[in-house]
C-alpha cells in the first residue's frame, strides 16, 4: 500500500502545521497513513529545519475522529523525531485514540479551541470588535540572535531587523526598517494578523503557522515596501 | 570617572588586539591613564603586539586569585608612561575567569584609571562575554565581509541585552564601528563589501576606517602599536579613530581609491 519513495506530492496532503491556542504548533492530521504521512512530513520540514529543529508538537486529532480513523502513533512518533520534532501529546481525537496515543507514550492535552481554516470565516459575533493592542514597541534594531515576542497584540519595530533575528507577535508585525530576519505574526493562530515592513529581505515570513522561506519570496517584492497578509490559506505579498 | 571601552568582534582575526594596543596606546598618548587588558586568556597576544612579553610576570588570572596584587601584575609601557598592560594567562583556560573576578579587577582599575580598554577574545563564549559584560563603550571590530558584518551583528544583539548596563537598565553601552583591512581597490572590484554596504547591514555610529596595511604587520613583528608609526595609513587612521573618540570632528580618511599620480594616470586603467 505505501510506497516509502514515491513522490509526496502524488498523494493529497495528510496533514498541516498550524499554531494552536496553547501556543504549541500542531501537526492537524487528515489521513491516517503513516509511510504517506513520514514522507510528506520530511518534505516540508526540509523546507525551513531550522524553524522546525526541537519544535514541540501536538497532534491534533480532529480531523479523524468522526470516523475513528486507526492512527499508528508509534510510526507518527518515530516519523516525527526523524524530522527533529518532539511529539508532545495529542488533542482531540476519540477514545480508541486517546488509548493508542498513551500507549505509544503520549499525553492527552486539554481540548483546545478548534480554531481551523475550514470554518467559515465570518463568526456570528455581536460584540464591538476588539481594538488593536500593540504588545511591544522596540525602538532600536533587532540583532541577530535575538528573539523578540510581542504577547497578545502587536508589535512595532522602529528599526532594522538583522538576518539572524527573530520577532513574533500575536497580532500584527510592523518594521519600520529593513526586515531581513523572520517575522512571525499571528503566532497563535491569527490569520487576519498582517505583517507590514518598510523593505523586504526577510529569510522567512510567516502568518498563523503558514510561512514562506526567503527562497520563495518572489523578486519582484523583495527589497520593496510590503504588507503581507493571508489569503486561501497562502500568504500574498503586496507592495505598498 | 573612568571608562570602560571592549574591543570586540564575534569573528576572529578581523583586528581587535591591533585596535586595542592602538587605540590604548593614542589615549595615552593624550595624556590618559590608561589600562589595556587581554581578555583572550590561553592565547596570550597583547604584549607581543605591545612589545612586553618578555616582562611579564603575573597576569591577570594571577590577580584574580589573590595570587598578584594589580600593582604586581600591571606592566608599565616604556614608550609613554601614562599607559599599562594587564596581560592574560598563557597557561589557564578560560573558565579561571568569574564575573566577579573580573568585576573586582575591573573596579579596582577604575580608581587610577581614565580608560580601560578590554582586548576581546573571538567568539561569544564565555571571556568575550566577560570583557563586554562590564563595558560603557563597545568598539565593533569588522571587516569587510559577509560573515565578519553578520558576527558583529550577533555581538551587538549580546552587548544590548547580557552587559551589565543591560541588565541593571542603566543607558546602553555606545556602540562604535570600526571597520578594518579596507580596501577601496579590492571593494572596486567586487571583492569585498563597502563601507555603505556595511553602514546598511549594522546601522552603527561609525569611529572610523582602517586601511589594509602592510605597516599593521611589520608593527606587529616590531612588537609596537602601529599608531605610533605616524607616516603609515594604519598608523594615522588609527590617530584619527582616538581623535573622534574623544569627541572631536575628523572627517573619514581612506575611504575612497587613492587618486592616482601622474604615473597611474598615464598607464593605468
Ligand atoms: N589594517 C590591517 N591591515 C593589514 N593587516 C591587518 C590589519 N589589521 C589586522 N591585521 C592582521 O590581521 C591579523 C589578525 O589581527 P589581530 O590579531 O589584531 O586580530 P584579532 O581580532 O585580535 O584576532 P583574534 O580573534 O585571534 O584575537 C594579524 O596578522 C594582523 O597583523
Ligand atoms: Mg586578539
Amino acid at each position: 500500500m505505501s510506497a516509502i519513495n514515491s513522490e509526496p506530492a502524488a498523494y493529497p496532503h495528510l496533514f498541516e502545521i498550524k499554531n494552536g491556542a496553547i501556543g504549541l504548533p500542531m501537526l492537524r492530521l487528515l489521513g491516517n497513513n503513516p509511510a504517506t504521512i513520514a514522507n510528506q512530513l520530511r518534505e516540508k520540514i526540509r523546507q525551513a529545519p531550522d524553524f522546525f529543529r526541537g519544535a514541540p508538537m501536538v497532534i491534533d486529532l480532529h480531523e479523524l475522529s468522526a470516523l475513528d480513523e486507526e492512527v499508528d502513533f508509534s510510526a507518527l512518533v518515530s516519523a516525527m523525531r526523524d524530522c527533529g520534532l518532539v511529539p508532545v501529546g495529542i488533542c482531540g481525537g476519540t477514545d480508541r485514540h486517546l488509548h493508542a496515543a498513551q500507549t505509544a507514550g503520549l499525553s492527552l492535552l486539554a481540548d483546545v479551541k478548534h480554531e481551523s481554516s475550514h470554518q467559515p470565516v465570518q463568526a456570528v459575533d455581536d460584540k464591538p470588535k476588539q481594538p488593536a493592542v500593540i504588545g511591544k514597541v522596540i525602538e532600536h534594531p533587532v540583532r541577530s540572535g535575538q528573539r523578540i515576542y510581542a504577547p497578545g497584540g502587536d508589535l512595532v519595530v522602529l528599526s532594522q531587523v538583522s538576518a539572524g533575528a527573530e520577532i513574533m507577535a500575536d497580532g500584527n508585525i510592523h518594521v519600520y526598517g529593513t526586515l531581513r530576519g523572520r517575522a512571525l505574526a499571528g503566532v497563535q493562530g491569527n490569520l487576519d494578523s498582517r505583517i507590514f515592513c518598510l523593505d523586504l529581505q526577510a529569510e522567512l515570513i510567516a502568518i498563523g503557522g503558514h510561512y514562506k522561506v526567503s527562497e520563495n519570496i518572489e523578486d519582484s517584492v523583495r527589497g520593496l515596501p510590503v504588507h503581507i497578509y493571508l489569503i486561501d490559506n497562502s500568504l500574498k505579498i503586496e507592495k505598498i | 570617572m573612568s571608562r570602560i571601552i571592549v574591543v570586540t568582534s564575534g569573528k576572529g582575526g578581523v583586528g581587535k588586539t591591533t585596535t586595542s594596543a592602538a587605540v590604548s596606546m593614542g589615549l595615552a598618548l593624550k595624556g590618559h591613564r590608561t589600562a589595556v587588558i587581554d581578555f583572550d586568556v590561553g592565547l596570550r597576544n597583547l604584549d607581543l603586539i605591545m612589545g612586553c612579553e618578555r616582562r611579564v610576570v603575573y597576569d591577570f588570572v594571577n590577580v584574580i586569585n589573590g595570587e598578584a596584587s594589580l600593582n604586581q601584575a600591571l606592566i608599565k609601557d616604556k614608550r609613554c608612561d601614562k599607559l599599562f598592560v594587564l596581560p592574560a594567562s598563557q597557561t589557564r583556560d578560560k573558565d579561571a575567569l568569574s564575573i566577579e573576578g573580573v568585576g573586582k579587577v575591573l573596579n579596582e582599575l577604575s580608581k587610577e584609571f581614565d580608560y580601560i580598554v578590554c582586548d576581546s577574545p573571538a567568539g561569544i563564549e564565555r571571556g568575550a562575554t566577560l570583557a563586554m559584560y562590564f563595558a560603557d563603550d563597545a568598539i565593533v571590530v569588522t571587516n569587510p565581509e559577509v560573515s565578519s558584518v553578520r558576527d558583529s551583528d550577533r555581538m551587538l544583539g549580546i552587548l544590548a541585552s547580557k552587559s551589565r548596563r543591560a541588565e541593571q537598565g542603566d543607558e546602553p553601552i555606545k556602540e562604535y564601528l570600526l571597520l578594518t583591512r579596507y580596501s577601496p581597490q579590492r571593494v572596486k572590484l567586487g571583492e569585498m563589501l563597502s563601507l555603505e554596504d556595511v553602514q546598511e547591514i549594522l546601522s552603527l555610529h561609525l569611529l572610523g576606517v582602517i586601511p589594509e596595511s602592510k605597516a599593521v604587520l611589520n608593527a606587529s613583528n616590531a612588537g609596537t602599536p602601529v599608531i605610533l608609526d605616524e607616516k603609515s595609513d594604519a598608523g594615522q587612521a588609527y590617530s584619527d579613530v582616538v581623535r573622534r573618540y574623544l569627541g572631536e570632528g575628523v572627517p573619514h580618511r581612506f575611504i575612497d581609491e587613492e587618486k592616482k599620480g601622474l604615473f597611474g594616470r598615464l598607464f593605468g586603467g
